[in-house]
């Protein structure tokens, strides 16, 4: 058995009346692609945010490589290791997809003011690092032809990936995906499929919220399944397809 | 204890004149997300058309004339408001916030300078045609005209309230201000929604002009400056985009006032006067800003990641 | 990238030389032209653009480049001016050198900016803007008041008969002597003010095409995102509003020891408008556009204050109209004219001029 990654413990969090992560719990190993699903509402994204640090969870705790993440600011979460996509896709729009993906590169690099003015060697070596990286990124994910475009003027599939281009620019060993195959059809989902298991192959643990029923089946090697705040099970994606709870809070009843 | 009382009576009239300016501010903030920079210089046309009527038609008796140069000032300032709207912020409603505060700075800017042509530069006495009739209230003095300040403003305030909550185009306004993409569809015409809003914000810019001048006496071109920032403070203070915020905001600001201008010399050993008077609306605003962005009784509202 | 709108000149060295050779020498003997041809009250008014051009660029790093607004960036000015008026007149008696002044300024002003960053940058952009606002009118009703019990400010008469900028013991308010060249008052000034310009200018050009400048824009365009990408955003933000106080400190500085005179009417709020439109007019974050702003916006007053006057005499026979309120009239008109035909400034970069073209629209294609 791999070892584990990410601990969530007993992850609660409300606003106000609204209860959306109620004693959520899950343990994500080193490796896998794990995929996490629900109903719309279901608290998928609020998980996601208490994860890098958008949210301070209400209750419970989270365990990163065995130790307590501190994630009290988003920056803090990168710091750590754990990168994410936003579900509404959030690129700097006029910027151009190289410099989004340089942009990615800040957490892991250090040159400050100084830096900036003097361009010693060490800073010029840097700056060129960040660009070659940078580069390397956008052939990785199939958009190194658009390069030098405004990233707002990029094709929907297109800005998906620079996006996921960008987290991975922050070295994640933890790459958190948000409805990444939103939108696309059914062969832009099989070319993000194949992305998905080659950065799984080289290293980096996936977590995953989609819809796409088909592509979670296939890609994931476990499955946890929220509703209404709560997970109702967490397993292989063949038991989990199976599990009455599930297939009532997909369908609204269950079926004979 | 005697200019403990005085000082709440006279944070209650200033207090009430904020809460009118206030709401003006509080409307087109809640319709548009815009800070209308230009609103206190319209509080300042008000008040000195309102003066120049005054001073023009003086022989007419005081209930007549009063009235009359309300009238005349929400007339000039109802048009102002709406001018300002159709030219310079509707052409702007995309744009990034930048550039429509800079258009309302540039706005307040050419009204104050137009005042300046028009009027001089000179302080203008209010014509003492209000008969000054004090009475006794617990060992403070308020006047008739400090009393009709108080009931008038809470009156307007009423007024509006009673529309936004019961007319239709009370409620074309609060839908607009909560998502005009929808409010369009279903059928508000939201430009026209836009105008009344800042129309009705004028008209209630023009009495709180009025009774600035006819308060303290004076009208200058540079009055509206202070006036709408504090005016403002009071809108966060309240909750920016509630109207009872504004209200609730203006009279604790004006009260808050009053009371730090009256008591800072003792509280401080002399160190800082009463010309630091216009630094507690300052210091209100930044803490509020800091402390309790949604203000009193605004809401809170979190950016979905 | 985020660069000079001069892209040939990037490709062509020896044309970019050539270039750099030509205005340097324009530079240099600008000065001598502009005496001789308009006399010394308009070679003031260059030296005074020098200084205004200085303080552009130190507000464009704080909303040019991080996007953050800041309507009260006179307050950092002022700070500056009125540590050089403490320390080098006879207010207080103390004569200290510029080399130690200066620097204290930039420091004092750079940690104004910070404390009144720290809690206020996480505000909303016009919040924000409405609390720096309040924040310059706060220093300026306390140097206006700060007279009485302690005399610390001399209160509205402010503080005058301050000391002259000295270099290496040469005080620049006689006419020196520069192998051969007699070198005027006003001209030693403008050559001061100009290698600081050009030290600043050089800062923030490089300051852009950096981490920490790409840092800024990705904060300006989603902060979300960023924090995302590791960039501790209050952090990043508190910089650019550091730094650009201390440059405004640096100015006043320099402005204190020129104009021998600081009272708390040259620190207004109408002077935090004029330096944010120089920013906004010329060209957001786009270097040349700032300067360009900056010369305008010192420049083109002057010259209507001078001839208006005369004009309006021409015409009428008579002053009709008061060319203070004339001027500023025409200024708010051009905000407004600006903001709406050409919102993204008169010299944008061509960045710029596509983040305002598409409007707010940033989703997808």
């Amino acid at each position: 058995m791999k070892p584990t990654l990410l601990i969530a413990n007993a992850i609660s969090k409300h606003f106000g009346g609204v209860k959306a992560l109620t004693d959520v719990s899950l343990t994500i190993r080193q490796g896998e692609i794990y995929g996490l699903i629900g109903p719309n509402g279901a608290g998928k994204t609020t998980f996601f945010n208490v994860l890098t640090g958008l949210y301070h969870p209400n209750g419970g705790e989270l365990l990163f490589e065995g130790y307590k993440l501190r994630a009290s600011a988003p920056h803090l979460a990168a710091q750590s290791g754990i990168a994410r996509t936003f579900q509404n896709i959030r690129l700097f729009g006029n910027m151009t997809a190289l410099e989004n993906v340089m942009v990615g590169r800040h957490v892991r690099t250090q040159a400050g003011v100084v830096g900036a003015v003097l361009r010693d060697p060490k800073t010029r070596r840097e700056e060129a690092d960040i660009h070659r990286r940078a580069e390397e990124l956008l052939h990785y994910v199939g958009v190194a032809d658009r390069a030098n475009d405004l990233a707002k003027h990029l094709s929907y599939g297109d800005q998906r990936r620079l996006e996921i281009a960008r987290a991975l620019a922050t070295e994640p060993k933890l790459l958190a995906l948000d409805e990444p195959a939103a939108g696309m059809n059914a062969s832009e989902t099989a070319e993000l499929r194949v992305l998905i298991e080659g950065i799984r192959n080289d290293g980096i643990t996936v977590l995953l919220i989609e819809h796409d029923v088909k592509l979670v089946m296939g890609l994931c090697d476990r499955v946890a399944v929220l509703d209404y705040g709560v997970k109702i099970c967490e397993d292989v994606p063949a038991v989990v397809q199976k599990n009455p709870k599930v297939i009532e809070a997909y369908l609204g009843g269950s079926v004979a | 204890m005697d200019i403990f009382v005085q000082q709440i009576i006279n944070g209650l009239v200033l207090g009430s004149i904020y809460a009118l300016v206030a709401l003006g501010y509080t409307m087109v903030y809640g319709i548009m997300g815009l800070i209308n920079f230009a609103h206190g210089e319209v509080v300042m046309i008000g008040a000195m058309v309102a003066l120049f009527f005054v001073k023009a038609f003086s022989g007419l008796p005081v209930v007549i004339l009063l009235p009359l140069a309300l009238a005349a000032a929400a007339c000039v300032c109802m048009a102002i408001g709406f001018t300002i709207e159709r030219i310079a912020y509707r052409p702007l409603r995309r744009a990034p916030k930048l550039a429509p505060l800079i258009t309302a700075i540039g706005i307040s800017i050419i009204l104050q300078h137009l005042a300046m042509l028009i009027w001089g530069r000179n302080y203008h006495a209010f014509p003492p045609v209000i008969p000054s009739s004090a009475h006794e209230i617990f060992g403070a003095t308020i006047t008739s005209l400090q009393v009709f300040i108080v009931l008038i403003a809470a009156a307007m305030m009423a007024g509006l309230t009673l529309l936004i909550q019961r007319t239709r185009l009370g409620r074309a306004m609060r839908a607009t201000s909560q998502n005009p993409a929808i409010a369009q569809l279903m059928g508000v015409n939201i430009n026209q929604v836009i105008s009344a809003t800042f129309v009705i914000g004028s008209a209630l810019a023009a009495v709180a002009g009025l009774m600035v001048t006819a308060n303290y006496s004076i009208a200058h071109y540079y009055m509206g400056f202070m006036l709408g920032l504090k005016a403002f403070t009071a809108a966060v203070l309240g909750g920016i985009g509630n109207l009872a915020g504004a209200m609730l905001g203006g009279i604790l600001l004006g009260i808050i006032e009053s009371l730090g201008a009256g008591y800072i010399g003792d509280l401080t050993g002399g160190f800082l006067g009463s010309h630091y008077q216009d630094i507690f609306a300052f210091f209100v605003l930044i803490g509020v800003l800091i402390f309790r962005p949604s203000g009193l009784i605004g809401e809170r509202v979190a950016e979905r990641a | 990238m985020m660069t000079l709108n001069f892209d040939s000149l990037r490709h062509d060295k020896r044309a970019a030389i050539a270039a750099t050779v030509g205005i340097g020498l324009v530079l240099a003997v600008f000065p001598f032209i502009v005496g001789s041809a308009l006399g010394n009250s308009w070679l003031r008014i260059v030296d005074f653009a020098l200084l205004y051009i200085m303080l552009a660029l130190g507000l464009n790093i704080v909303v040019g480049f991080a996007g953050l607004l800041d309507m009260g960036y006179i307050a950092f000015y002022a700070v500056g001016a009125y540590l050089y008026a403490l320390l080098a007149s006879p207010h207080f008696g103390l004569h200290l050198p510029v080399w130690i002044i200066i620097p204290c300024g930039a420091v004092l002003a750079g940690i104004a900016g910070a404390l009144l960053g720290a809690p206020t940058l996480r505000l909303r952009g016009d919040y924000l803007a409405i609390v720096t606002l309040g924040f310059g009118e706060i220093v300026r009703i306390f140097m206006n008041n700060l007279n009485a019990p302690v005399n610390i400010t001399n209160g509205p008469q402010g503080i005058s008969s301050i000391d002259p900028i000295h270099l290496g013991g040469v005080t620049l308010a006689k006419p020196l002597s520069v192998l051969g060249i007699t070198v005027p008052s006003l001209h030693a000034y403008y050559f001061l003010f100009l290698a600081l310009a050009l030290l600043i200018i050089f800062v923030t050009i490089r300051l852009e095409d950096s981490r920490i400048g790409r840092a800024w824009v990705a904060i300006r365009e989603d902060e979300i995102a960023a924090k995302a990408c590791g960039i501790n955003t209050r952090n990043i933000k508190l910089l650019a509003f550091t730094m650009g106080a201390s440059f405004g400190g640096v100015a006043g500085g320099l402005f204190a020891g020129f104009q021998g005179f600081v009272s708390p009417e040259s620190f207004n709020l109408m002077e935090s408008i004029m330096i944010l439109c120089m920013v906004v007019l010329g060209g957001m974050g786009h270097i040349p556009g700032v300067i360009l702003g900056g010369v305008m916006l010192t420049v083109l007053p002057e010259f209507f204050r001078h001839s208006a006057g005369p004009i309006q005499q021409a015409l009428f026979g008579k002053i009709l109209l008061d060319p203070e309120a004339l001027r500023m009239l025409l200024f708010g008109l051009a905000l407004v004219l600006v903001m709406l035909y050409r919102p993204a400034g008169l010299w944008p970069s061509t960045i710029r001029r596509r983040e305002f073209s598409s409007g707010a629209d940033k989703e997808g294609a």
